[in-house]
């Protein structure tokens, strides 16, 4: 059976390539059928805000990459309720479905999973 | 056990150093190496072109050394290194720059190859940050 795999992704999508690489990290595996997961935790979650305006630092939208992940068989997204909080995000719309999870759901839920990759 | 190994990484990080201290303790304590992947700017350790002070540690250098004594399969995220100027002859013919910089023992490859490294292995160690 194939080790599943989550990517943690930790940096803004205005942060240089990082996002993008972490994302392209998860949709490679779904193109090989692996199972892979997202967490998107601290900096990370800026990823998932809604309505961002990338042009405005001539970024292209990353938000169109993200919307691919179901495509490729990634469903379980996750988001770090903690993040979001600091960040006040924590009632605004997110651009994609991932599930919150508190602190203590992260701790069940890392030993989930075969591989941990953090970008 | 069999290692996979990935470096995120420059090689005047010291997590490059640290990736290749613990790749070297690998082999050194008899384990299998299946591959190490450069991805992010660890790409960079591939390039040609880095350029070391002489009274500092070259591990760029080291690195290469490493990687052709043991016949390690030492693979370059391609998307990442084109991104950051690391091109073999064949890209940079592709996309019309004057110089390539990655040469053997290097290889330009898909990220499939971190996911296939990471099925096989029975540990994947990553080595990114400072």
């Amino acid at each position: 059976m194939a080790k599943s795999m989550l990517i943690i992704s930790r940096q803004a999508p205005w942060a240089g390539p990082a996002a993008r690489e972490a994302l392209d990290i998860a949709l490679a595996g779904g193109a090989y059928d692996l199972p892979v997961s997202m967490l998107f935790l601290d900096d990370g979650v800026y990823q998932l805000a809604d309505a961002q305006a990338p042009d405005a630092v001539q970024q292209k939208n990353l938000a169109a990459n993200l919307q691919a992940l179901p495509l490729f068989g990634v469903d379980e997204l996750f988001v770090c309720a903690a993040s979001l909080a600091r960040r006040g995000l924590s009632h605004a719309a997110l651009a994609l479905a991932a599930q919150t999870q508190t602190d203590e759901q992260l701790r069940e839920l890392l030993p989930r999973f075969d591989l941990v990759v953090t970008l | 056990m069999k290692f996979a190994i990935a470096v995120y990484s420059p090689a005047h990080s010291p997590a490059s150093r640290r990736a290749l201290l613990f790749a070297q303790a690998v082999l050194a304590q008899g384990h299998q190496l299946l591959r190490v992947f450069f991805y992010q700017d660890g790409v960079h350790t591939a390039s040609s072109n880095v350029v070391t002070a002489q009274d500092e540690s070259d591990t760029a250098a080291q690195w290469r050394a490493f990687i052709i004594e043991h016949q390690v399969d030492a693979v370059v995220c391609i998307a990442a290194a084109l991104r950051r100027g690391v091109l073999n002859e064949e890209e940079a013919r592709r996309y019309q720059r004057p110089a390539a910089n990655l040469t053997e023992p290097w290889q330009l490859s898909g990220l499939g190859q971190l996911h296939e490294a990471a099925q096989q292995a029975d540990r994947l160690v990553s080595f990114g940050g400072h």
